[in-house]
C-alpha cells in the first residue's frame, strides 16, 4: 500500500527526560521517527522537554518545542499547529500516556487528530491489566493466576485466592514502578498499599508468583495489510522477578526447541492481532515454567521500547524507523532493508552471533537505597556485547560496563569461608550475582546447586563454568608460581587463541598470568594472533550487506573494508550511568555528523544500545564494541584513522586518552597533556597562578594526616574530591576533621591511583558554568549559565539559566577574558568546560575541563548553535574565522536547565543535594523571562507548581532570616503558610501569618499526615546539615512518593516564588525553538 | 580431534570433530535457522548434503524424540561453531553431540561458519569432503573435486519408504503421499487436516496409485536434482485431473517438469525459517521455513495452463504454481513447517477443500 496521502503532518512525542526506565533509546527511536517521516515529505512536529536530545536539533522536525511534556501543553500545541495525526508509540511510556489521556479528554477529536500507529482502545486494551488478561483468555493463551484491587481489602482478598508469594502490579505507571514482590502478609501490607499509591488510576494487580521460570521477549511488528514478522527473541539470564532492565539478557533465545519458540511466536503474533497494534512494533513477555514448558504471557507494549531498541542494535532491523514507515501506510514488502538494499524489510533478522546486554547500576550514589533486584528498575545504563559465542559476548559485555572487572573474572578471590555469602547472593538477586556465579564455582558449589539456588538456566551456567575452568587453565601460568619462567615460555600459541576466542581481554589474561596488558598484547601479535571484525548484517551472511556495522571477534575471516578516505574515529561513552549519560552521545553524534559533512568518513565506536551513535546510519562505520584500550586499539590498527576524538564521550574515551597516545594514536584536538594538566592539582595551580587568576585555597593529599594538615592551612568547610572521576564521585563538602577521615578514605577508594583535591568551600557563592569553543587561538564563550542553587550542589543536579539572570556585566565581562586565558593557555582546541564561582564581587575559578561537558546540549538548544560540531570542525583544523564564529551569541529569550531525579525509585533515600551528583536527566524550560522559563523547567522535571493552597516551610537556622521573603511574598500570593516551631516562631515574629504543623516526633496529625492527606501543595525544607534529622528524610521523601514539589534549597525556593508570580501573571504559552531562534541577534 | 573440510574449489576449512570419526562427500550448504536443528538434520532432502548451521551455538536443547522429520539424522555431516557442552531444556533425551555419535553422522565444531558462509553465498553450493581421517589437504580437496555430487543424480532411492504404508488409518479424505523423503511434519499436517494418509514408495505407479481410489495426492519434499528422475516425472503427468494434488518443495520441481517446463539449479539455494513469500492474489507476506536449491522457470511451462501463486521477495524466484484447470498446487516453501513459522499452514485446509471438492463431484 502506498503511503497515505490523507496526512499532511504529524504530532510526535519524545519521552522527556532521562529517568530509570526511560533512557536514550526514545531519543534513537524518535529521531528515526523524524528522519523517517520528514524523508516522506510529512510535516513533523515534535515536543520533548529534554534538550540533551538529537531528536530536539531544530533540523530534525519542522516545529520543534521543547516545552513541559503536560497534556495542557500538548493542547496548546496541537490548537496552533492543527497536525492531522499524533504518532504516539515512539515516545516510550510517557508519549503512550500522554497520548490516552488526550484522547480521554476529548482533544483530539476536538482538533481531528488522528492516532496513527496504536489507536486508544488498542492502547488500553494493552496497558489496562483486567483488559489485557481479558483480551489473553478470549485467544486462549494463560496469564498468570490474578486479580486487580482498587482497595486494600480487595488486595488481602485477592492475595488470599491467589496465594503467596505474590507479585504485585500497580496499572499505569512507568518501568514497573512500584512493582514488588510480597512472600508474606507483612510484607504485602506495605507493598500493596505503595502499589496503590503510585498507580495513575489507584489500581493493583496482584498476581501468582512466576518467580525463577524463564523469561523470554519477542519484538513484532505488524504493517496495515496484517503482515506480521519477529524481529527478535531475547532470552533474560536472570529468571523471572527481576526487571527486564535489570536483568542480563541474550539475543537470539538459546533454550527453546523449535517447536517451543513457534508456539511463542503464535501467540505473539495472536496478541498484537487481538490487542489491535494497527502498525509498528510492540514488545511481548512471556515466561515459560522449565520444569514442564507452561507458558504464560506476561505483558505486551504496544509501542517500541528499551528492548525493541536493543533488537534494533543485536539484528541491525531499524525497528522504530520501520514502525514509522509502517505508520503512514507503507507496508513491509514495500520497505527496503537498509544492510541489504536488495532484499525487502518484510522478513525475519536472523543472526549469526550471540548478544548480550548488561545493565549498569549505581547504588553507590544512593546510600541506605536497597541494592536486592526485584520487578521495579533500578539500573540507569546498559551495554550490550557481541560475540560469535555466549562467553565472548558475556565477557566483551561485562568489560564494556567499566566496573573494574575486564570479563568475568574480575580479580577478586573469594575464601572457602565465603561459600554462606556466595549462597546467599547466588539467591538474592543483585547486581554482582553474574560474579558470584563465578566464586560459586571457584569455591567448588555444583552447577546443580547453583541452578537450585539462582533459577538461572543451566545453559547459562554451564557456559560460566566453562570460563572458569579455562581461568584455571590459565592459572597455571601465573608469574607468582616458581616455574614461571619455565611456564611462560609453555604459554602456547593454542592456549592463546582458545583463550581469546573465550572471551578474555590482553587484562584479564595479563591479571591471571602476571603480565601487563600491553605485553599480553604484544605476545599474542608478534604470534599473529589478533582480533578480526564481523558484520552484523540481518540474514546471517545469506545476503552481501552495504552497511558497515561490525564486532570483533577471533575467527579466520576478517571482513573490514580498505577505503582511501580520510577517516577520523569518535569514542563513545558507553553505558550511561549518573554523571556520564546522553549529553556525551549527543556530541558524539554531532561530531559525527559535522565530520561527514566535511568528508571524512566517521567511524564510532560504543558500547551502549540505547543511543543514537550506535545506530548504523549515524557514522559511515559503527564498531560495537567495548570502549577498552585493547579494542579501540584493534579498531585503531585496521582502520588508520587520522584523528581519534575522545573528548565527547565523557569520561570513558578520557581515560583512555594517555594510553593511546602512548600506543601511537593521533588523539587530536586538546592534547592529552593538555588534559591532564586541568586534572592535575599542582600543574594547574601554577598556570592559574601565572594568568593571574583567582582560585579557592586548596591544596592535595594522598593520606589522612596530608589532609588534615592541607584543610586546617585553609581552613573549614572544605570540599573533598578524587581526581579523575564524573559526576561528582565521592565529593563531600566537609565541615569538621572527624568527618575528613571518613570522607578521604572514599575518595581514595573512589580513584585509587590519584591524589585527592581538597578546596576551600565558598559558602552562598553563585556558582557559573561556561562552555566555550577554542581553535587553539582564539576562543569563543558558547555559553554562561548561572546556577539557581549556590554553591555545593553538583552542577549536574544543579537548575541553571542561561543567559545569567543576576550577574552584572563588569562579572560577565571578567568570565569572559578568563575562559579566554585559560583556552590559549592549555592550547584548547574544541570544547573547554569551566565552573567559576563569584562571591562578594570575586571570580574564583572551581575546574576547567577541556572537553564535552554535559550543558553542551543544553547551550546549543538555547543558543541555536550546535557548538559540538563547530567544536569538531575545530579539532579537525579549521578556525572559528573560517566556521564564521568570531563573537558570542546574545539571545533574546532564556532558558533554564533543571535536573531530574531517580528518588522514586530508590524508597527512603533521602533526597538532599550535594556535591555528588544524583540526577539521570534534564529538561529544559525556555521563554522569554526567567519566571515562565523556571517554571516550565520544573513542570518538565515533574514539579508542578502551584497557584494556590498550602505551603509547608521548614528550614536550617541559617536561613531562616531569608526565608521571610520568600514566605511573604507567598502569602501575598494567596497560600497559607505552615511551618514548625523553629521556622514558624521566626516567620510569625515577621508578622507572616503561620499556621504551626507538629513534627512527626512532636505528635499527630503532623506534617507527614498532611503530606499524605493532600493538604500541601508545595515544601521548602533546606537541610539542617549533614546528617539530616529523621523527620527531615521523611518530610522530603513523603514529597518525593505523593508528587508534591519541593525545594531543599533556599535560592531554589524564591526562583520558585518567582515562577508561581510570573506565571499568575502571564499563563501558558508555548513557541518552538525554530521561532525563538529566529529572532536570535547575533 | 581434528577435523577438516574441503571444497571442490580447493578452499580448505579446519575444525574439531565432536560426532562421529569418519569421512563423507556431499554438497555443501547454509542453513540461517536459529532453531530446529534436529528436525534440519532428520529432514530426508539434506540427503547427499553437508549442512552448515550459521547459527554459532548448536545443541543447546539436545535432542528429544518428538523433534525428528524422519526416522534419523539424514545430512552426510554437520558443521556448527560451537556445539552445546550441556543439555537444557524439559524435552531433551540426549545430548546433540551423543545423538550424532550414534548415529555415526560426522559433527564438526570451532569452524568459521560465517566465512563458509559467506564462501558458498559468493561461490555457491559445491562439491565438498568432510573427514576426520584424511587431514591432507591436497588429497581431501582431491576427493571433493572427484565426488559425484548431487547434479542429476537420483537421491530420491536412498530415502523413499520401502513399501506402502497408512500413517494414519482414520479420517474423512483419502491421502495418497508419494514419498520422495517426506517429512514426517507433512504427514502430520495432513492428519490434522482430517486426512487418511497413505504413504507410498516414491517408484508407485500412477495406476496403481489411483487404485487406491485416493481425494488428493501429495507430492512430498525431497532430496536433490528434480531431473535425476524423470520417470517419476512421467506417472506424476498420469494423475492430472484424476484427483486433486499439492506438491511441496522437490514435489513442486517435478510438477514443474511434468508440465514440461524446466529446473534449474539455484547458486545457493533457500535454507531458512525466515524467508519472505508473496501471495501473488492478496499480496501478503508470509515468513516460510525453505530448503531448496533447485527451482522452476515458470515461462518454461508452455504445454500447461499453469500460473504463478508466489513468489520469494528476496529474489523474486517462483515459490508457487497452481494449474488452472486441474485442481492441482504447489508451493516451493514448506507449509508444514518443522523447523519455521506456522504462516502457512492454512494451505493444508485450502487443499482439504479441494479433496471436499473432488470427493463430492466424484460422488455426484
Amino acid at each position: 500500500m502506498p503511503k497515505r496521502k490523507d496526512l499532511k503532518s504529524i504530532f510526535l512525542i519524545g519521552s522527556g527526560p532521562i529517568v530509570i526506565g526511560q533512557a536514550c533509546e526514545f531519543d534513537y527511536s524518535g529521531s528515526q521517527a523524524c528522519k523517517a517521516l520528514r524523508e516522506e515529505g510529512y510535516r513533523v512536529i515534535l515536543i520533548n522537554s529534554n534538550p540533551a536530545t538529537i531528536m530536539t536539533d531544530p533540523d530534525m522536525a519542522d516545529r520543534t518545542y521543547v516545552e513541559p511534556l503536560i497534556p495542557e501543553v500538548l493542547e496548546e500545541i496541537i490548537k496552533i499547529e492543527r497536525p492531522d495525526a499524533l504518532l504516539p508509540t515512539l515516545g516510550g511510556q510517557t508519549g503512550l500516556n500522554l497520548a490516552t489521556i488526550l484522547a480521554e479528554r476529548g482533544i483530539l477529536e476536538q482538533y481531528n487528530v488522528e492516532l496513527i500507529g496504536a489507536d486508544y482502545k488498542a492502547i488500553r486494551k494493552a496497558e489496562d491489566r483486567e483488559e489485557f488478561k481479558a483480551a489473553m483468555e478470549r485467544i486462549g493463551l494463560e496469564v498468570p493466576r490474578s486479580g486487580f484491587a482498587r482497595t486494600m481489602e480487595d488486595a488481602r482478598r485477592v492475595a488470599k485466592e491467589v496465594g503467596f508469594p505474590v507479585i504485585i502490579r500497580p496499572s499505569y505507571t512507568l518501568g514497573g514502578t512500584g512493582g514488588s514482590v510480597a512472600y508474606n502478609i507483612e510484607e504485602f501490607e506495605v507493598l500493596a498499599l505503595r502499589g496503590l499509591e503510585s498507580s495513575m488510576i489507584s489500581e493493583i494487580l496482584i498476581e501468582e508468583s512466576v518467580l525463577g521460570w524463564k523469561e523470554y521477549e519477542l519484538e513484532v511488528m505488524r504493517d496495515r495489510k496484517d503482515n506480521v514478522v519477529i524481529i527478535c527473541s531475547i532470552e533474560n539470564f536472570d529468571p523471572m522477578g527481576v526487571h527486564t532492565g535489570d536483568s542480563i539478557t541474550v539475543a537470539p533465545a538459546q533454550t527453546l526447541t523449535d517447536k517451543e519458540y513457534q508456539v511463542m511466536r503464535d501467540a505473539a503474533i495472536k496478541i498484537i492481532r487481538e490487542i489491535g497494534v494497527e502498525t509498528g512494533g510492540s514488545n511481548i513477555q512471556f515466561a515459560v515454567d522449565q520444569t514442564n514448558g507452561r507458558m504464560v504471557v506476561i505483558e505486551m507494549n504496544p509501542r517500541v521500547s528499551r528492548s525493541s531498541a536493543l533488537a534494533s542494535k543485536a539484528t541491525g532491523f531499524p525497528i522504530a524507523k520501520i514502525a514509522a514507515k509502517l505508520a503512514i501506510g507503507y507496508t513491509l514488502d514495500e520497505i527496503p532493508n537498509d544492510i541489504t538494499k536488495k532484499t525487502p524489510a518484510s522478513f525475519e533478522p536472523t543472526i549469526d552471533y550471540c548478544v548480550v546486554k548488561v545493565p549498569r547500576f549505581t547504588f553507590e550514589k544512593f546510600k541506605g537505597a536497597d541494592e536486592t533486584l526485584t520487578i521495579s528498575m533500578k539500573s540507569v545504563g546498559e551495554a550490550m556485547a557481541i560475540g560469535r559465542t555466549f562467553k565472548e559476548a558475556l565477557q566483551k559485555g561485562l568489560r564494556s560496563l567499566e566496573v573494574g572487572c575486564y570479563g568475568i573474572t574480575d580479580g577478586r578471590q573469594l575464601g572457602p569461608n565465603d561459600v554462606e555469602l556466595i549462597k546467599q547472593k547466588l539467591t538474592i538477586p543483585n547486581k554482582d550475582r553474574i560474579f558470584y556465579v563465578r566464586h560459586a564455582f571457584r569455591s567448588g558449589i555444583t552447577l546443580d546447586e547453583i541452578y537450585e539456588l539462582s533459577k538461572i538456566d543451566p545453559w547459562f551456567l554451564k557456559n560460566i563454568e566453562e570460563i572458569v575452568e579455562f581461568e584455571h587453565e590459565l592459572e597455571q601460568y601465573r608469574s607468582d608460581l616458581p616455574i614461571f619462567s619455565q611456564a611462560r615460555d609453555s604459554f602456547s600459541e593454542e592456549l592463546m587463541k582458545r583463550a581469546k576466542r573465550c572471551g578474555f581481554s590482553d587484562r584479564q589474561i595479563g591479571e591471571i598470568i602476571g603480565l601487563g596488558e600491553i605485553e599480553v598484547r604484544q605476545w599474542r601479535l608478534k604470534r599473529g594472533i589478533s582480533s578480526v571484525f564481523k558484520l552484523v548484517d540481518t540474514c546471517a551472511a545469506e545476503f552481501e550487506a552495504y552497511t558497515p556495522y561490525y564486532y570483533s571477534t577471533y575467527e579466520t575471516e576478517d571482513e573490514t573494508r580498505k577505503s582511501d578516505k580520510e577517516k577520523v574515529m569518535i569514542l563513545g561513552g558507553g553505558p550511561n550511568r549518573i554523571g556520564q549519560g546522553i549529553e556525551f552521545d549527543y556530541c558524539c553524534v554531532h561530531a559525527a555528523f559535522a565530520l561527514k559533512d566535511l568528508g571524512y568518513e566517521t567511524i564510532m565506536v560504543n558500547s551502549n544500545p540505547e543511543t543514537v551513535s550506535t545506530d548504523y546510519d549515524t557514522s559511515d562505520k559503527l564498531y560495537f564494541e567495548p570502549l577498552t584500550l585493547e579494542n579501540v586499539l584493534d579498531i585503531v590498527e585496521r582502520e588508520k584513522p587520522m584523528g581519534v576524538i575522545v573528548q565527547f564521550g565523557g569520561q570513558t574515551p578520557l581515560n583512555l586518552a594517555v594510553p593511546l597516545k602512548k600506543a601511537g594514536v593521533p588523539i587530536i584536538g586538546t592534547t592529552p597533556e593538555m588534559i591532564d594538566i586541568a586534572e592535575d592539582r599542582e600543574k594547574f595551580k601554577a598556570i592559574l597562578k601565572k594568568l593571574g587568576l583567582t582560585q579557592p585555597d586548596n591544596g592535595t593529599a594522598t593520606s589522612i594526616a596530608e589532609a588534615k594538615e592541607v584543610a586546617n592551612v585553609i581552613g573549614y568547610p572544605v570540599v573533598v574530591r578524587p581526581s579523575y572521576v564524573l559526576g561528582g564521585r565521592a565529593m563531600e563538602i566537609v565541615y569538621t576533621e572527624a568527618d575528613l577521615e571518613s570522607f578521604t578514605e572514599k575518595a581514595h577508594e573512589a580513584s585509587p591511583d590519584h591524589p585527592i583535591l581538597i578546596d576551600k568551600f565558598l559558602e552562598d557563592a553563585i556558582e557559573i558554568d561556561v562552555d566555550a569553543v577554542a581553535d587553539g587561538d582564539r576562543c569563543v564563550v558558547a555559553g554562561i549559565m548561572e546556577h539557581i542553587e549556590e554553591a555545593g550542589i553538583h552542577s549536574g543536579d544543579s537548575a541553571c539559566a542561561l543567559p545569567p539572570y543576576s550577574l552584572n556585566d563588569d562579572i560577565i565581562e571578567k568570565i569572559k577574558r578568563d575562559t579566554y586565558k585559560l583556552a590559549g593557555k592549555l592550547h584548547v582546541v574544541g570544547l573547554m568546560n569551566i565552573q567559576y564561582a563569584v562571591k562578594n564581587d570575586i571570580v574564583y575559578v572551581l575546574e576547567v575541563n577541556p572537553r564535552a561537558s554535559r550543558t553542551v546540549p543544553f547551550v546549543s538548544k538555547a543558543t541555536g548553535i550546535q557548538w559540538a560540531k563547530v567544536a569538531a570542525k575545530l579539532m579537525v583544523g579549521k578556525t572559528l574565522k573560517e566556521l564564521g564564529i568570531e563573537r558570542e551569541t546574545a539571545i533574546n529569550h532564556i532558558a533554564v536547565k533543571e535536573a531530574v531525579f531517580p528518588f522514586n525509585r530508590f524508597y527512603g533515600v533521602d533526597t538532599i543535594l550535594g556535591p555528588e551528583m544524583k540526577s539521570t536527566g534534564e529538561v529544559m524550560g525556555v521563554d522569554t523571562n526567567f519566571g515562565a522559563a523556571f517554571w516550565k523547567a520544573q513542570l518538565g522535571a515533574n514539579q508542578n507548581l502551584p497557584f494556590k493552597g498550602n505551603v509547608f516551610i521548614s528550614v536550617k537556622n541559617q536561613d531562616k532570616r531569608h526565608v521571610v521573603f520568600v514566605a511573604k511574598k507567598l502569602c501575598d500570593l494567596g497560600f497559607k503558610v505552615y511551618a514548625t516551631k523553629g521556622t514558624g516562631k521566626v516567620l510569625a515574629n515577621s508578622g507572616i501569618d503561620t499556621q504551626f504543623v507538629y513534627k512527626v516526633s512532636e505528635g499527630r496529625p503532623n506534617v507527614v499526615d498532611m503530606i499524605k492527606n493532600g493538604e500541601i501543595q508545595f515544601i521548602i525544607n533546606t537541610p539542617s546539615g549533614r546528617n539530616p534529622k529523621m523527620d527531615e528524610v521523611l518530610i522530603r521523601s513523603g514529597a518525593v512518593q505523593y508528587k508534591i514539589p519541593y525545594t531543599t534549597t533556599l535560592s531554589g525556593a524564591e526562583a520558585v516564588v518567582n515562577a508561581i508570580e510570573t506565571m499568575m501573571k502571564v499563563g501558558l504559552r508555548v513557541k518552538p525553538l525554530q521561532d525563538y531562534y529566529v529572532s536570535k541577534t547575533t | 580431534m581434528k577435523a577438516m573440510i574441503a571444497l571442490e574449489d580447493g578452499t580448505l576449512f579446519e575444525g574439531r570433530s565432536l560426532g562421529a570419526e569418519g569421512e563423507k562427500e556431499g554438497e555443501i550448504v547454509f542453513n540461517t535457522s536459529m532453531t530446529g536443528y534436529q528436525e534440519i538434520m532428520t529432514d530426508p532432502s539434506y540427503k547427499g548434503q553437508i549442512v552448515t548451521m550459521t547459527y554459532p551455538l548448536i545443541g543447546n536443547y539436545g535432542v528429544n524424540e518428538e523433534d525428528v522429520e524422519s526416522g534419523g539424522p539424514k545430512v552426510e555431516g554437520f558443521i556448527v561453531r560451537e556445539f552445546s557442552k550441556i543439555t537444557s531444556n524439559w524435552r531433551a533425551k540426549d545430548s546433540l553431540v551423543e545423538y550424532l555419535k550414534r548415529h555415526k553422522i560426522v559433527g564438526i565444531e570451532e569452524v568459521d561458519t560465517r566465512a563458509l558462509t559467506k564462501h558458498i553465498r559468493v561461490g555457491g553450493a559445491m562439491k565438498a569432503v568432510i573427514s576426520t581421517r584424511d587431514l591432507d589437504p591436497k588429497s581431501l580437496v582431491q576427493k571433493a573435486k572427484e565426488s559425484i555430487g548431487i547434479v542429476g543424480i537420483d537421491l530420491v532411492k536412498e530415502v523413499t519408504c520401502d513399501a506402502p504404508y497408512e500413517f494414519e488409518t482414520g479420517g474423512d479424505f483419502t491421502c495418497v503421499v508419494m514419498d520422495f523423503g517426506v517429512k514426517i511434519n507433512i504427514l502430520r499436517m495432513l492428519k490434522k487436516a482430517g486426512c487418511r494418509v497413505v504413504v507410498v514408495p516414491a517408484r508407485t505407479k500412477a495406476k496403481e496409485i489411483l487404485a487406491m481410489k485416493p481425494d488428493g495426492v501429495l507430492l512430498s519434499n525431497g532430496p536433490g536434482d528434480p531431473q535425476g528422475v524423470p520417470d517419476v516425472v512421467e506417472e506424476i503427468r498420469k494423475l492430472f485431473g484424476k484427483a486433486p494434488i499439492f506438491g511441496i518443495c522437490l514435489g513442486q520441481q517435478l510438477l514443474g517438469l511434468a508440465y514440461g517446463g524446466d529446473t534449474y539449479k539455484l547458486k545457493f539455494g533457500h535454507r531458512g525459517a525466515n524467508q519472505p513469500i508473496k501471495e501473488l492474489a492478496t499480496g501478503k507476506v508470509a515468513i516460510a521455513s525453505e530448503n531448496h536449491g533447485f527451482a522452476v522457470n515458470l515461462d518454461s511451462i508452455k504445454k500447461e495452463k499453469v500460473k504463478g501463486t508466489h513468489v520469494n521477495l528476496n529474489d523474486d524466484t517462483l515459490e508457487g504454481i497452481e494449474h488452472e484447470i486441474y485442481p492441482i498446487f504447489s508451493v516451493q516453501f514448506h507449509p508444514e513447517a518443522s523447523p519455521g513459522p506456522h504462516d502457512s499452514w492454512g494451505l493444508f485446509a485450502k487443499f482439504r477443500e479441494m479433496m471436499e471438492t473432488f470427493k463430492k463431484e466424484r460422488h455426484a
